[in-house]
């Protein structure tokens, strides 16, 4: 009966009916990604109400939440999640809508667009260790900056980073954030014909900066509300900067957490269990208030957009933005740059401003320890990409035949596990794998990968897969090729520039992956990036250095490649150089 | 001058060829000057100049008065020149009420006072009863006539149209032809009509300029 309707929809659209293949693509993606997630939630769940046969729970109680409630630091953990968490967001949204308000239709805001999606590549892990060797008491700022300025001839005693209130965390967070908001917020401003109500804005007497918000604002808005509530869900429950930057004495909720998840005395992984189910809570509570301030807010702003105010020239805006962008863009690039003067430094005493001398040694010294990691990290991104590419061609070739409406309700879907914090269900994930003997095992890794590989994938990818002029195939059709043949001989070559996006971006995600790794790996298997967090906590910074620098490098290779094979492909097809 | 939209020797150019002009021509307040020409002419491309949107990658040479002032150098919104594009451009997230009070300056003050005037404006333009209704439930010509009364509360110093009946269907374009000119004469501003329809330049009823195209085909 279903079947029938479908057939008749299709054949009303006037389309072809999608082969049953086909269309068994986003039910797999669907069951495969999303349905352990929810598993993983029910998994995390009935821990922490004492139901975990593995570990003799099998009577349902209340004991895990009365511990964790008892837990020393509990609220004061709470507290700090609560206020770096919604402090970050709240200033990486102001300043990438700040930025492209006042730099809107400027050459500079296309630059930045081009110098974003390496920076958004740095992987959190090598970032944080990075940033921590910038902002130290004695890390590269305040060296460059003694003692000639200071007056200091030795680390000062004062705590920049793990301080107390969690500055140096939020700001980081924040540096690693606007990236992401202002490339959301480029992709979107294609969509909404903002150059139209602007010009129309203008026209009638407003300001470059209020015609922008008080028209394209609510448009643009409303195609990144996901991104946004992505970021808040992140600042809420994120892991490898917390472990690097964030106070310690008690470190917010999810560190807090994952210290019980790792303690030697099994009975606390009940306590952890409801620790994950309240730091699941903490961020659907906080996107509810988001989504209810959303509200509150459109409706002031519409009266005031409709008050007639014209605002002025916004030079102060971006003055203002313009700073803070290059803030953060320099503390992402300095932060890789100080790990590579690290790695390859052979003393750097305190306030000199670079190292003493150059050395190979810490590399030479470290590769052999190195080496299984960094093969590991590769092979699992390799695989994770291999994976998605098919995965998400095979969806976007079903959805293209799909009314748009029903795709932009199945972006909520792809969104879920940036929305949902990962240490709210891997415990669960981990416990289903462990019964199953698949834990530590290539298949679980991989595929834990994918759960955050395949959405950024499939962002990168659905534009410009539907952009893309049906012409081409259909003359392909027309000339004989059959469907396979137009579609690896004509949109997939059309398409390598995209593609090739799609991957580096996807292996740069899995590149990233620490809490994946750890729990689907059951701690077993090693990569760059649990390696360096690990390093991160001990004292060798140039060992830890060539490690992080080692995570970051990865990404970066991976987007050399996806703008240079393209290009070398394409070198004599000079249609191809554009779009 | 007192009023006056006066065009001096301007010419355009993209890299080195020359677009239009140079063109000198003076629209006084309440009346209508129609440029006419075949599209790539380069006349959408001057009304840009005059409002201050021209592209970077035209250069351009003359000067703009309005009332006297010399326009260039200043941004499009501090010009006072209200545009009509051939699309509405209504905002889609304002209710029709709210595009209109958008274009009244905030000089006029307090929540009633505005949205009398938007209501006088809508009774103007036969949409008495209208200020709720979201600006997508409308048909062509009733976006196109809030369009222009948006533009009109914006008190602008002069009114440029840019071919704004080509995307109506012809019943409907000899009505709206007439509601913006009676509104533009009434709003006694100098208003300049760029279109390639000889119907559009007939029922304007000022001078008619025609272009010609200097680019090479």
């Amino acid at each position: 009966m279903i079947a029938a309707l479908r057939a008749a929809r299709w054949a009303l659209a006037g389309l072809p009916r999608p082969s049953v293949g086909l269309g068994l693509f986003p039910a797999v993606t669907v069951v495969v990604f999303l349905g352990p997630i929810l598993v993983g939630l029910v998994g995390t769940l009935l821990p922490s109400f004492g139901i975990l046969p593995a570990l003799g729970g099998t009577e349902p109680t209340l004991k895990p939440w009365r511990d964790l409630l008892a837990a020393p630091g509990l609220t004061a953990s709470i507290r700090l999640t609560l206020i770096t968490g919604v402090a970050a967001t709240l200033m990486s949204v102001a300043l990438a809508f700040g930025i492209a308000a006042a730099w809107h239709g400027s050459r500079w805001f296309a630059v930045l667009r081009g110098v974003l999606p390496p920076l958004l590549a740095v992987p959190h892990a090598a970032f944080a260790i990075g940033f921590a060797f910038l902002v130290a008491p004695s890390g590269w700022i305040v060296r460059l900056l003694s003692p000639w300025a200071t007056g200091w001839t030795r680390p000062p005693d004062i705590a920049l980073v793990q301080d107390p209130w969690g500055i140096a965390y939020t700001l980081a967070l924040v540096c690693k954030e606007v990236p992401f908001l202002v490339l959301a917020i480029a992709a979107a401003l294609g969509q909404t014909g903002a150059d139209g109500l602007l010009r129309a804005a203008r026209s009638l007497g407003y300001g470059p900066v209020a015609a922008w918000v008080k028209v394209v604002l609510p448009l643009v808005y409303r195609q990144v509300r996901l991104p946004v509530l992505a970021v808040l869900a992140y600042s809420l429950s994120a892991v490898e900067p917390a472990l690097v930057l964030a106070p310690t004495l008690p470190p917010p909720l999810t560190p807090l957490v994952l210290r019980w998840f790792a303690d030697p005395d099994l009975a606390l992984r009940f306590q952890a269990a409801a620790g994950a189910v309240l730091q699941s809570g903490l961020v659907g509570g906080a996107i509810l208030l988001w989504l209810g301030g959303e509200r509150a807010v459109a409706l002031i702003g519409r009266r005031w957009a409709c008050a007639g105010g014209r605002g002025g020239s916004g030079w102060g805006l971006r003055a203002v933005t313009a700073a803070g962008m290059a803030l953060a863009v320099l503390a992402v690039a300095g932060s890789i740059a100080v790990l590579a003067l690290w790695a390859l430094a052979r003393g750097w005493r305190f306030a000199d401003p670079l190292p003493a001398g150059w050395t190979l040694d810490t590399l030479a010294a470290a590769w052999p320890g190195l080496a299984g990691p960094a093969l590991n990290t590769l092979l699992i991104g390799a695989a994770a990409v291999g994976v998605g590419l098919v995965l998400v061609a095979g969806c976007l070739e079903n959805g293209r035949r799909l009314p748009a409406a029903l795709a932009g309700r199945a972006l909520w879907l792809v969104y879920l596990p940036l929305l949902v914090p990962s240490v709210g269900f891997l415990f669960g994930i981990q416990v289903v794998l462990v019964a199953a003997g698949l834990d530590g095992r290539w298949p679980a890794l991989v595929w834990a990968h994918l759960l955050y590989v395949l959405p950024y994938m499939f962002l990168a990818l659905a534009d410009p897969w539907r952009a893309l002029d049906e012409r081409y195939e259909r003359s392909a059709r027309a000339l004989g090729a059959g469907p396979w043949r137009s579609f690896l001989r004509v949109r997939v070559p059309l398409l390598l520039r995209p593609l090739a996006t799609a991957a580096a971006i996807g292996f740069s995600v899995s590149v990233a992956q620490y809490l994946p790794t750890l729990f689907a790996g059951s701690g077993r298997v090693a990569t760059l990036t649990t390696e360096a967090v690990v390093l991160a906590s001990g004292a060798d910074r140039r060992v830890t250095a060539v490690y992080a620098f080692a995570q970051a490098l990865l990404p970066l290779l991976a987007f050399a490649a996806a703008v240079g094979v393209p290009a070398w492909m394409h070198r004599r097809r000079r249609g191809m150089r554009t779009g | 001058m007192n009023g006056s939209l006066r065009i001096d020797g301007v010419s355009l150019a993209v890299a080195g060829q020359p677009v239009i002009g140079p063109l000198t021509l003076e629209v006084a307040p309440g009346a209508v000057v129609t440029l006419m020409g075949p599209s790539g002419c380069g006349k959408s491309s001057l009304l840009a100049f005059i409002s201050g949107c021209l592209d970077p990658a035209f250069t351009a040479r003359g000067r703009v008065l309005l009332d006297g002032r010399d326009l260039e150098g200043l941004p499009p919104e501090r010009r006072r020149v209200g545009t009509l594009f051939q699309d509405d451009l209504l905002f889609p997230h304002l209710s029709v009420g709210g595009n209109l009070a958008f274009g009244l300056p905030a000089s006029v003050r307090g929540r009633r006072t505005r949205a009398e005037r938007v209501e006088a404006a809508l009774a103007d333009a036969g949409l008495a009863g209208f200020a709720a209704r979201d600006p997508a439930t409308l048909s062509g010509g009733q976006r196109a006539r809030v369009a222009l009364m948006r533009t009109l509360l914006a008190e602008p110093g002069a009114l440029l149209l840019d071919e704004p009946f080509g995307k109506l269907d012809a019943a409907l374009r000899d009505q709206m032809r007439a509601f913006v000119f009676a509104r533009a004469r009434a709003a006694g501003v100098p208003t300049l009509l760029v279109t390639h329809d000889a119907g559009d330049a007939e029922a304007a009823g000022g001078p008619v300029i025609v272009l010609e195209s200097t680019r090479e085909v």
